[in-house]
């Protein structure tokens, strides 16, 4: 068994500080905003896991063309990395957003375009893992995956689009001015250096985790490999 | 005698056309489905039985039966239209079928799109029967153009994307259960747009309203019968 490459173990510790850092700025050096309160500092995370979930999502369906037209399970091994991550990330992300919305919305939950569209994404994710599991060859599996995460990633958009087709009220923080949205705000600049350091940071932590990831699948895929030889 | 012969050795020898084979798929369901009436049986049964729970279940006074009727239809025929597909397929699989059709010299999509114009028809009968049923049962007027042009489009897009997920549902170990958590989540578009279209047209409501869904729903069958059609080789193959 190879090693963990050197680059992946800086890369490790880098995420293990960009996350105090932005734990930092988010907490400490943001200054409180003046309406919502410390409630607001959920933000900068939200934002950060939701960035990295969407990332994540289409680019597991890239992953899944790519897969499709190239026929090698490598591919495979990175979209379900990217799907698991992602999934994760997306979970974090709405239960912060329930977090937040409750004192500003006065509601754990409301069925607005986007959290209704996170909420059905989720279930995109865990429909995936559920087909995967019921699935032994290999190969189909792989392509079957590769076909839902196409699938999905095509129809949650179209999802998002059909629930605008009524009023939200989630509030745009960069470029967008709905004036039916409750809670937005304008940044300072303190607070555009906690966001935008949040950002950098799950993405550090993403690409990280997608490269843990993918080398956990391919062992696993030589395990995989190993007890078919054995029983032959 | 002799060229009668030669003529019937070439057409044999020379592949079906697309249409042709489509075709044929259609009429050996409708033919399977004409003697057995299991799916349709199953489905129409299922529809009546869902509607009588919805009775219950929201109390459909005069009031709220305004309301609710597009989206009593349309789960309804979604959850119909799971059990419909999940058979269909099904049979294919447990009786060997599906691999005779995939060693038939025939182009993929013919399968898929013959599996999927069989499964509207299937559909559509049923949908055909309990629109009636609840207008006579809640005194509701449903013969509408403009509605039964919703539930066409509507059941195009549910079955393209519902045909393709239940023959990957079938392959795996957990195929009963399986087809509506896949299919659920990716059909949410065409529900959401089907309902509201639906209602638009109940109410009789302004053509401008009813523009944005009955354009999503049209935009939908189209990119989810042009992605399976690219697909479906990917999940048939061995």
């Amino acid at each position: 068994m190879q090693s963990k490459p050197p680059a992946l173990k800086i890369l490790d510790i880098s995420s293990v500080l960009v996350l105090a850092i932005a734990t930092y700025l988010a907490l400490i050096y943001a200054p409180e905003e003046a309406v919502m309160g410390q409630v607001q500092r959920v933000f900068y995370f939200h934002i950060g896991t939701a960035w990295t979930g969407l990332l994540g999502f289409l680019f597991a369906a890239g992953l899944g063309i790519v897969y499709l037209v190239k026929q090698d399970i490598k591919w495979d091994i990175a979209g379900v990395a990217a799907v698991e991550i992602s999934a994760v990330f997306f979970l974090i992300t709405i239960m912060l957003g329930s977090i937040w919305a409750r004192p500003i919305w006065n509601t754990w939950w409301t069925w607005d375009p986007r959290l209704t569209t996170a909420a059905i994404t989720e279930l995109i994710y865990i429909a995936y893992f559920m087909l995967r599991e019921g699935i032994e060859d290999p190969d189909r599996r792989a392509r079957f995956g590769a076909v839902y995460t196409l699938i999905g990633g095509i129809s949650a958009p179209i999802t998002f689009f059909a629930i605008r087709l009524f009023r939200t009220i989630h509030p745009v923080v960069i470029g967008g001015g709905d004036p039916n949205a409750q809670g937005t705000f304008a940044m300072t600049p303190h607070m555009e250096v906690a966001f935008f350091f949040g950002l950098f940071a799950f993405t550090v932590i993403f690409i990280d985790l997608f490269w843990n990831r993918i080398r956990m699948g391919q062992l696993a895929a030589k395990v995989e490999q190993l007890k078919l030889n054995l029983m032959h | 005698m002799a060229t009668r012969t030669s003529t019937i050795v070439h057409k044999q020898s020379a592949n079906p056309s697309f249409l042709k084979a489509t075709f044929a798929i259609i009429w050996k369901d409708v033919a399977a489905e004409f003697r057995s009436r299991e799916i349709f049986s199953a489905m129409l049964v299922f529809s009546l039985l869902v509607i009588l729970i919805f009775n219950f279940a929201l109390e459909l006074d005069i009031v709220t039966r305004q309301s609710v009727t597009a989206g009593v239809l349309w789960v309804t025929f979604a959850f119909a239209g799971t059990l419909g597909l999940n058979r269909s397929m099904a049979v294919e699989k447990d009786r060997g079928c599906l691999d005779g059709l995939l060693l038939a010299p025939v182009d993929r999509a013919a399968i898929y799109f013959g599996k999927v114009i069989s499964n509207l028809v299937f559909m559509l009968i049923v949908e055909a029967i309990v629109l009636p049923v609840y207008s006579f049962l809640y005194n509701v007027n449903l013969f509408n153009p403009g509605l039964l042009l919703v539930i066409l489009l509507g059941s195009i897009g549910y079955i393209a994307v519902g045909t393709l997920l239940a023959s990957m549902a079938i392959q795996a170990r957990t195929r009963d259960v399986l087809l509506p958590i896949l299919l659920f989540p990716v059909a949410i578009p065409v529900l959401i747009a089907a309902v509201k279209a639906s209602e638009g047209f109940l109410a009789g409501s302004d053509f401008s309203t009813i523009y944005a869904p009955l354009s999503l729903l049209i935009g939908y069958d189209v990119i989810f019968t042009a992605i399976p059609y690219m697909v479906f080789d990917y999940v048939v193959e061995e």
